[in-house]
């Protein structure tokens, strides 16, 4: 055979997705490429996060002592809380994933499923979530915990761990579902369309 | 040349709605044969790269057929079209459009790893289609470090990753300078000369007439004619004239 042949091995094609690590190397790839992006991605969902995480912990550290009036008012916070994170969240990952359309018509082009281009997405948003959220958990809750300190209270060990256990999940729970829809949008788009898309 | 490897037949596409309504293809029915070079002229907004993508089965028609090695493409399901683009067609584009945040090499092989290939197995024909196209010693350059000729040659190399039946070059040379393009237009001729690759190139580039074995012209959204080399060779002063 010519060595400069185009001719394919001869083996059997299957017609599979890839394995995951393709879709693994692919978001690796588009994390350390676009490193400062991801960065202010990333960020984003810390400081969603640190409001929910410190609002949490006061929640932790005055169970005992608050009037029934305060639990509710911290109640209604820390569900202020949660929705600004999530609108901070979803507005990074929509913005993450419009700024790519280009890029999901190219592999789109190349052969990969929609199922491939949803897989990159999430490997992407839960390597982000989770960095952002253990972040962001740890200087929320850690900065309410020195606040509370200065006043002589203080949530103790397990609830510091407890909050940061729960805005860990919370956040990349929050974060995985910010960037799946759209990414299942773009996936299911015709790749001519996708292309076409100017951001 | 009775081998058949893409037909369409009575091909609509419109776009908008309403009073908005475009019908970017107007019932276009060709047949391209296996090993052709064929190119596309027509001017801007005329359509051409709508029948580009429809034949690549990035878009499907509103009315008409298009068929790739026989299979309906508009029959096909997403995971089934995925398929027919990974094996059978290979793009190249206007804008190059590489994954910016691969290198040369990942590029190139990364249809392989959707067509199932083993990684080492897909590393060394990656390699081998870089040398193909000159650029062997850039593999591990991204895109934003090539120049916009290496970036064409790599999607080059990309389009062949699987040995597909049908190249498709929409404005290859479009982002180029003179040289550059006319270095383009022959490495593509010799790939269709030596390796028996099937192109399909829509451009309002002249050069890449002498290159071709047919044009097709497409004139609001409908196919006006479609000239033979040899008959062309006679014309091209009124082709110029034209443009």
């Amino acid at each position: 055979m010519d060595p400069r042949s185009t001719a394919l091995p001869s083996k059997e094609i299957k017609n599979t997705d890839p394995p995951l690590w393709v879709a693994w190397h692919q978001a690796l790839a588009s994390i350390r490429v676009r490193f400062v992006r991801q960065a202010v991605t990333c960020l984003g969902v810390a400081l969603g996060i640190a409001f929910f995480a410190s609002i949490q912990l006061l929640r932790e550290a005055q169970a005992a002592s608050a009037e029934p009036q305060d639990a509710a008012r911290l109640k209604w916070l820390v569900a202020t809380s949660l929705v600004m994170c999530l609108v901070g969240v979803t507005n990074s990952m929509l913005m993450s994933v419009a700024e790519r359309y280009r890029e999901i018509g190219t592999i789109k082009c190349l052969g990969a499923s929609d199922g491939f281009i949803v897989k990159v997405f999430c490997i992407e948003a839960t390597l982000l979530g989770l960095i952002g959220s253990v972040g962001g958990s740890v200087l929320g809750a850690g900065l309410m915990s020195i606040v509370l300190a200065v006043d002589g209270s203080s949530a103790g060990w397990i609830g510091f761990v407890k909050v940061v256990g729960l805005g860990t999940l919370v956040g990349v729970l929050m974060t995985i579902v910010a960037a799946i829809a759209p990414a299942i949008q773009a996936a299911r788009m015709p790749a001519a369309a996708a292309l076409r898309v100017e951001v | 040349m009775a081998d058949v490897v893409v037909r369409t037949t009575n091909v609509v596409k419109i776009y908008g709605m309403g009073e908005a309504e475009v019908r970017a293809l107007n019932g276009v029915s060709c047949e391209i044969y296996r090993g052709e070079y064929v190119s596309i002229m027509g001017p801007s907004g005329s359509g051409k790269s709508t029948l580009f993508n429809m034949i690549g089965g990035l878009d499907k028609p509103d009315e008409g057929s298009v068929f790739v090695n026989s299979v309906d493409i508009a029959q096909l399901t997403a995971r089934e079209l995925a398929f027919l683009r990974c094996h059978t067609i290979g793009y190249i584009f206007q804008t190059f459009n590489l994954i910016t945040v691969r290198t040369a090499l990942e590029n190139v092989t990364l249809p392989m790893l959707f067509a199932g290939m083993q990684p080492d197995e897909a590393d060394e024909r990656g390699m081998m289609l870089l040398d193909l196209v000159g650029l062997q010693n850039r593999y591990h350059h991204r895109p934003n470090e090539l120049s916009g000729g290496q970036q064409q040659r790599v999607a080059i190399a990309r389009a062949l990753a699987n040995n597909p039946s049908i190249v498709l070059a929409d404005e290859p040379t479009g982002n180029l300078d003179l040289r550059t393009g006319k270095e383009i237009i022959e490495l593509l001729r010799k790939l269709n000369k030596e390796q028996g690759v099937t192109i399909i190139s829509a451009t309002h580039d002249l050069k890449m007439l002498d290159a071709s074995d047919r044009i097709f012209h497409i004139r609001d959204g409908q196919l006006a004619k479609i000239e033979t080399r040899e008959e062309l060779t006679l014309q091209v002063g009124s082709v110029q004239g034209e443009d």
